[in-house]
């Protein structure tokens, strides 16, 4: 009873600290936060300072020495989280200088993504969604971020709809009149023609 | 004789069931609710006046009870939301860090606050918060500008700050929070507002009885830039390749602009999960509230009552018995 109790006691100040209740003790993390803290109390001592994102996350692992075996990839979009911390062999990103394969041991990268297909390759399945455009990271530790605006599986896609948006931009890509619409007109016949080849190739 | 008793009786017994004409002119308008007793003889309040405070607050706890229920269920609608959303800016602040002390010339604080009232403190709690980083941010050189969304907080801030507000955004849950909705926000925020550093105040949903005041900060690319040639936190950006675009500069504005969206989209979504929680623990504080002011009237309204059966039942008998003689 005594351990419990004392168990309880370990853990409470980290549930009060990050709403998620396993993460260990932030490495580095705190220096910023104490610097900002100390600011705070010394200009406005009533009121206990706000907290930081930093408070809230998971830290990440630091580059390990040798080159992991599997990717860890995040892939989220802003009304959901497709893969948290999933561990792949490869992921194919539709960067804006064209598809990038990315591996355990990448060097690191800050991409941008045009609309494509992004592939995840676990052991022998792969699984493809279309982008429609975001960032990828790729950090040192074999670490993967995707964040999408948009992204569906590629069997959701209807090739009628396609077509028909395809051929709807290209005329209004010839009937526009301003740059704002010329630019419009040709964000979508980009996105609808990435699409096309998605279905297609 | 008898017969004037008994006249003078049944005319006693009438009154019960409403107030008697002396007694209506004698009370005070105004219900006292102290518990100790009068010296005898003397006339209560009317019941009357007794029962329709009872009726009001009754019908005050209905709605609060009510207006609970539909926060409740409001919150359930939009705390899935949240939490999946929750994914959405760690990767940033895994790539950039997050540096609420970074000293720069241009700060702009975005206060988000809700519309309706009703809520608790937390909308106080987010303006004071605001205030404070722009007390912590102001030196020589540097000046902060408050861009608000939210009825509440534009209410607060703008008495004694109002030359210091760059931008007001009210009416943004008329329609379901959509990405959309707040990238287009987040777009017009950029375009007007000059910015070193966005420092985003919101409160962050942990659970119904818990809402943190937090504040993000997004830095635009030039400090970024500064920022990682100086070493530090960010002394590891340059390490990382950029891909594509013509310079390094174009692609980290276009980091920029989508981290704020990013975390503009959770800031408020986060706010509203807050904003209901609070109402919800508001509403049901009031309800219980207006149920002891039930409990306490009830028993004035019965004291009331009896000490008036009792002076009529005093009057009677003391007439009967001058009458014996």
């Amino acid at each position: 009873m005594l351990r419990r109790a004392s168990m309880l006691l370990a853990r409470r100040p980290i549930l009060a600290a990050s709403a998620r209740p396993f993460s260990t003790d932030l490495p580095a993390a705190p220096s910023a936060d104490a610097t900002f803290t100390e600011a705070w109390t010394k200009v406005i001592p009533n009121m206990d300072p706000p907290k930081t994102p930093l408070s809230f996350m998971q830290p990440r692992p630091p580059t390990p020495s040798s080159i992991p075996s599997k990717l860890t990839v995040n892939f989220v979009l802003p009304y959901a989280s497709e893969l948290a911390t999933k561990e792949v062999d490869m992921v194919i990103v539709p960067a804006t200088t064209g598809q990038m394969g990315v591996l355990p041991g990448h060097v690191a990268t800050i991409a941008e993504l045009k609309p494509g297909v992004l592939s995840v390759h676990e052991g022998s399945e792969v699984t493809k969604y279309f982008v429609s455009s975001g960032f990828v990271f790729i950090h040192a530790n074999s670490f993967a971020d995707i964040i999408a605006v948009e992204a569906v599986p590629l069997d959701r896609l209807d090739v009628n709809l396609v077509q028909k948006g395809l051929a709807e931009f290209t005329s209004k890509l010839s009937s526009a009149t301003t740059d704002m619409e010329k630019a419009e007109a040709q964000i979508g016949i980009d996105v609808h023609s990435a699409l096309n080849s998605a279905l297609t190739g | 004789m008898a017969m004037a008793a008994l006249r003078r009786e049944g005319r006693r017994f009438a009154p019960l069931i409403s107030p008697r004409p002396i007694t209506a002119v004698r009370s005070s308008p105004i219900v006292p609710t102290h518990e100790d007793e009068a010296p005898i003889g003397v006339r209560y309040i009317s019941t009357q006046v007794v029962r329709n405070r009872m009726k009001s607050v009754k019908n005050i706890q209905k709605i609060t009870k009510a207006m609970k229920m539909v926060a409740a269920s409001k919150l359930r609608a939009i705390q899935t939301k949240a939490e999946n959303s929750r994914g959405l800016w760690q990767p940033f602040t895994a790539l950039l860090g997050d540096l609420p002390s970074v000293d720069v010339k241009k700060n702009v604080v975005v206060t988000i606050s809700s519309d309706k009232g009703l809520c608790g403190g937390i909308n106080s709690t987010s303006v004071k918060i605001s205030k404070g980083i722009y007390k912590l941010n102001s030196g020589p050189e540097k000046e902060t500008k408050y861009v608000i969304l939210g009825e509440k907080a534009k209410a607060q801030l703008i008495r004694d700050s109002k030359k210091d507000i760059e931008l007001i955004i009210t009416e943004l849950q008329k329609n379901p929070l959509s990405y959309t909705q707040v990238s287009v926000l987040a777009d017009e925020i950029l375009k007007n507002v000059e910015y070193d550093a966005l420092r985003i105040v919101f409160n962050k949903f942990h659970s119904v009885v818990s809402f943190v005041p937090t504040v993000s900060t997004v830095l635009s690319p030039e400090i970024v830039e500064r920022e990682s040639e100086s070493g530090g936190k960010l002394g590891e950006l340059d390490s990382y390749e950029v891909e594509g675009g013509e310079t390094k500069g174009e692609i980290l504005q276009n980091l920029a602009e989508f981290q704020f969206s990013c975390v503009m989209f959770n800031a408020v979504l986060e706010n509203a999960c807050s904003e209901q929680g609070a109402r919800m623990s508001a509403m049901d504080s009031s309800s219980r509230n207006a149920g002891d002011m039930l409990d306490r009237l009830t028993l004035t309204y019965n004291r009331t009552r009896q000490a008036s059966i009792t002076t009529e039942l005093i009057e009677i008998i003391s007439g009967a018995s001058a009458l014996e003689g």
